[in-house]
């Protein structure tokens, strides 16, 4: 990954990028799809502008790339999409851990009835 | 420990999990083909699913919704394509607008649950196959408790990838 080159000062905008709620909102939404600029603003309490500045801090921090696309911005998480791949499947798993967890309790109650 | 293993292949999108279960084939079966069974394991304890309708046939359809902590809800739909019991289940599953129309553009996935006998025990594995990342991620928003804590994960295990690289 780009990380192994990464500067000091790149390492503190990724980190100072971060630190913001919203920001990290917006991470993990366009990590998964892309968003329009405007359509990110709808998802939050505060104004377009608002918005774009968190944008070009995250853009700075090489944590999302912005693309002209007609008369929108498209906004896309730049991180690996195998690597994307890897954090949903780990959540999906753990999504069936707890059900396999659920089926060994209503298993475990038949035999407390026998 | 009943999971056995769970296996993701991140080029094809694939899920695998092997469980095993201290009870015959017959009985881990009912879990999936008495739908006020699967409703208590399917969805999360803090979104108990709903199956209101459940065509336990080969094409038969599901209609089932999740209900979060506020009230909100969560559709989908199976379509059943195979079944060989007690062994064998085979389905898509999909979402569903709050019309219960199913949302087509968000594709939908498949699902392989075979039961293998181990005497008195049962091996059950699932596989689940996915069209795109942007369905597993629906999938896991709609499976997991809420939302957000998802999108914290990611940014969680993000910044955790990039302190070991620093």
């Amino acid at each position: 990954m780009v990380v192994d080159q990464m500067q000091d000062d790149a390492v503190d905008r990724l980190f100072q990028a971060l630190a913001d709620a919203t920001r990290r909102d917006i991470v993990a939404r366009v990590l998964v799809a892309e968003y329009s600029v405007s359509g990110l603003a709808e998802q939050y309490a505060m104004s377009f502008a608002a918005v774009q500045k968190h944008v070009a801090v995250l853009e700075r921090a090489s944590l999302v790339t912005k693309e002209k696309r007609g008369r929108e911005q498209i906004v896309r998480g730049e991180v690996d999409g195998v690597q994307r791949a890897r954090r949903l499947l780990d959540d999906y798993e753990r999504i069936w851990r707890q059900r396999v967890d659920r089926i060994e309790d209503i298993l475990a109650e038949d035999e407390d009835h026998t | 420990m009943a999971v056995i293993s769970a296996e993701k292949d991140t080029q094809e999108l694939n899920f695998r999990l092997v469980a095993e279960f201290d009870a015959d084939v017959k009985r881990v079966w009912r879990i999936w083909e008495d739908p006020r069974q699967l409703e208590r394991w399917w969805g999360p304890p803090t979104w108990p699913a709903t199956f209101d309708s459940y065509d336990f046939a080969v094409g038969g359809r599901a209609a089932y919704y999740m209900t979060g902590p506020d009230g909100e809800k969560a559709h989908g739909w199976w379509v059943i394509t195979g079944i060989d019991a007690p062994t064998r289940l085979t389905f898509d599953d999909g979402f569903a607008d709050e019309n219960r129309e199913p949302m087509d553009e968000l594709g939908h996935t498949h699902a392989v649950v075979t039961l293998e006998d181990l005497g008195n025990r049962t091996r059950m594995t699932l596989v689940t196959g996915f069209e795109s990342l942007e369905q597993l991620n629906q999938m896991v928003e709609m499976g997991m408790e809420e939302g957000l804590k998802l999108a914290l994960g990611q940014v969680d295990s993000l910044l955790a990838e990039e302190d070991a690289a620093v």
